[in-house]
């Protein structure tokens, strides 16, 4: 099975001015990240706040803010390098083939133009079609995506609607132009949690109807749970761990999901101290040159800090980086070491 | 093909009746300006309505035409182009100063030719100074409209250009703006009506060269701010052009601050023709030059001072109620007021 999109090493970075003796090109933020995402797939990028899982979606758009840039590696969609694009061909593909949504809804619309308005011209981008009629699909797509009485809306400012509508006529504006994968950048993170389901339903229901493969970005377990068919976690601008959500959730291997499993409240019995994975993601000018975690890791042992961890594939088509699982792994589980050091 | 002067200047003057129109269309057709609008205008209807007889007088004093003059006037060159505002007081002239509704010369008590009907007096050439005044009102607004049509696209295009793309374009704007404000306003001011020659044109483009750099600062920051914004970025995750997010999602966002601006710079630039008139470098047929005209009269026994007093009065009047309109419109607009009014 080919995947919709697949992201191959790819390595964001930005400029750093301390290191200027590195002969590389700057603070890795993304690095050596691959995952496939197939059609109707929704994939989780997990991780703490500076993992990178923002700036892996804004790689793949070719959005990286200055002075940041994407360095190396592909992203194929349907086998097609979105990085080799010219940029006029980049903009189309935004919007028409790959969308976003963002985290804070409350800014996220111009609120000097009525959310009808702002659908419609997003509709009105990408296709040529007539006002009387994208805003017939805009009328559509509010009903679609659950909004309330859409006449009015339609007609409204953006400070009239609340939060979670905010956020529904972004999901809206996303799927105006039935993209194929539609990222959600922490689509609930500023709602509160009754909205959050609410929106978190409407996702997946948009996601079965429409077949639409989502990327969801988030720091949310619990959102991961609700809606994710598989899991990547990400550590320090690398993925730590890939696997089925099922499993991952079950069954982790790494120490670094261990820990972010342990210290869900609702895993551990009333009373007790709540775990924590001790310190905070170091900056990356701080990065050990081995396993990023390998400075907070509890099973870390002799090449954890200096050498990069290859590649494991346990059964189930589960891919994770680390040293302990390869030590703790029996010798007949093959080891796809990818070939760099 | 040569237009002749008068012609150029009706043109003009339909051209931006139309574009007034188009803005009041717009208005209506806004929601959220048409509320702010009317908010303005009940708070505000005394000031709104000085201005409004500011600009009546300035429009009507725009439309000249040929032809029409009755044979016995004598102080208009024949054929010359005359506007409404001409027409009503043709002929009035008299010989020297009147004062106000007096039957005779104020100096030398010789009877009037037309007494009784200076409701302003005349100056020392005898033109009756409410019809100077009324002139007057037209040079303003043009000063102050021409102007800040010149400076505000100006300060627009360096400062949301400056703030958006950033980078060279940036260091640049820093650059002439940094060297701008080290340059004395008024030496500046002068220097560049020396070389450009007087005239109403080239005062307008030197203040409008000498008073963008505020807003040009203001809007640059602005620029900054919204750049940052989410829908700026969601635009961008949804394919809209770069060109196309600055006129879609910054500028719109920065009306208000260019209504304001407009507003407030328009009486300061008002009140700086009356002093570049001071210096004798200012608009002919300003209320800045009668001033300085006046201020000879002002020595004199007994004092002449219905000149000065009706010129500064029109100076006053017009800048008083801008300014209040102005600060209303500040008010009604301002982000926090605008986002959260039902």
């Amino acid at each position: 099975m080919s995947a919709l999109l697949e992201v191959r090493d790819l390595r964001t970075t930005f400029p750093s001015s301390k290191r200027s003796a590195g002969p590389d090109d700057g603070l890795p933020v993304v690095d050596r990240v691959s995952f496939d995402l197939s059609s109707g797939e929704v994939l989780a990028l997990v991780g703490e706040s500076g993992s990178g899982k923002s700036m892996t979606a804004l790689s793949i758009l070719r959005l990286v803010p200055k002075p940041g840039r994407v360095v190396a590696g592909e992203v194929r969609l349907g086998g097609e390098n979105l990085l080799d694009y010219p940029v006029t061909e980049m903009r189309r593909v935004r919007g028409t083939r790959i969308s976003m949504i963002f985290q804070e809804p409350m800014t996220s619309l111009n609120p000097v133009v009525t959310a009808g308005a702002q659908v419609i011209e997003a509709i009105q981008l990408h296709d040529s079609i007539g006002y009387a009629d994208a805003r017939a699909r805009t009328r559509e797509l509010f009903v679609e995506v659950g909004i309330p009485d859409p006449d009015a809306r339609l007609d409204a400012y953006p400070h009239q609607l609340s939060g979670g509508l905010k956020q529904r006529v972004m999901i809206a504006m996303a799927l105006s132009t039935r993209p194929e994968i539609l990222i959600a950048d922490e689509p609930t993170t500023a709602l509160d949690v009754t909205i959050q389901a609410q929106i978190l339903a409407l996702l997946r229901d948009l996601q079965r109807t429409r077949n639409t493969a989502i990327l969801l970005i988030t720091h949310d377990l619990g959102i991961v749970n609700e809606l994710a068919d598989r899991v990547a976690v990400m550590y320090a601008g690398r993925i730590v761990e890939v696997a089925e959500r099922t499993q991952l959730l079950s069954n982790p291997l790494h120490p670094y999901t261990q820990g972010l499993l342990r210290s869900i409240p609702a895993r551990s019995a009333a009373g007790d101290r709540l775990p924590e994975i001790p310190g905070t993601v170091p900056p990356p000018s701080q990065w050990p040159s081995g396993c990023r975690f390998s400075t907070r890791c509890p099973a870390r042992f002799e090449p954890c800090a200096d050498v990069m961890p290859e590649e494991l594939r346990p059964a189930g088509g589960r891919r994770v980086w680390c040293h302990d699982v390869a030590r703790n792994t029996n010798p007949q589980t093959d080891e796809h070491g990818e070939e760099e050091a | 093909m040569n237009v002749e002067p008068y012609i150029a200047s009706n043109v003009v003057t339909l051209v931006l009746l139309v574009g007034v129109g188009f803005l009041v269309a717009f208005v209506r057709r806004n929601r959220l300006w048409r509320e702010a609008a009317r908010t303005l205008w009940s708070r505000r209807k005394v000031a709104i309505l000085t201005v409004g007889l500011y600009l009546a007088i300035g429009v009507l004093d725009s439309f000249a035409w040929k032809g029409g003059v009755p044979e016995d006037v004598v102080d208009v060159l024949p054929n010359a182009p005359l506007t409404l505002v001409d027409r009503l007081f043709l002929g009035t002239r008299e010989a020297s100063y009147s004062a106000p509704l007096a039957e005779i010369e104020f100096y030398g008590g010789q009877p009037l030719r037309h007494p009784g009907t200076h409701l302003l007096g005349t100056d020392i050439l005898g033109r009756d100074v409410l019809y100077l005044s009324l002139k007057g009102a037209r040079v303003a607004l043009l000063i102050g409209g021409l102007t800040s049509l010149i400076a505000i696209p100006l300060a627009l295009l360096f400062g949301v250009g400056a703030g958006y793309f950033g980078g060279r374009f940036d260091d640049f704007v820093f650059f002439l703006i940094s060297t701008l404000a080290s340059m004395p306003g008024l030496l500046l001011l002068i220097t560049l009506i020396m070389v450009m020659g007087r005239g109403t044109l080239s005062v307008c483009v030197a203040l409008g060269v000498t008073s963008w750099v505020g807003f040009c600062r203001l809007s640059r920051a602005e620029t900054l701010k919204l750049r940052e914004l989410e829908y700026v970025s969601a635009a961008r995750a949804l394919g809209v052009s770069e060109p196309a997010i600055v006129l879609r999602h910054i500028l719109p966002n920065l009306a208000h601050l260019i209504v304001i601006t407009f507003v407030l710079m328009f009486s300061g630039l008002v009140l700086s023709e009356a002093v570049l008139s001071w210096l004798g470098i200012g608009v002919d047929g300003s209320w800045g030059q009668m001033i300085d005209g006046a201020r000879d009269e002002l020595s004199r026994e007994p004092i002449i001072w219905w000149n000065i007093g009706a010129a500064g009065t029109a100076l006053f009047g017009l800048i008083l109620a801008v300014n209040t309109v102005g600060d209303a419109i500040r008010d009604v607009l301002d982000p926090r007021t605008l986002r959260d009014s039902p």
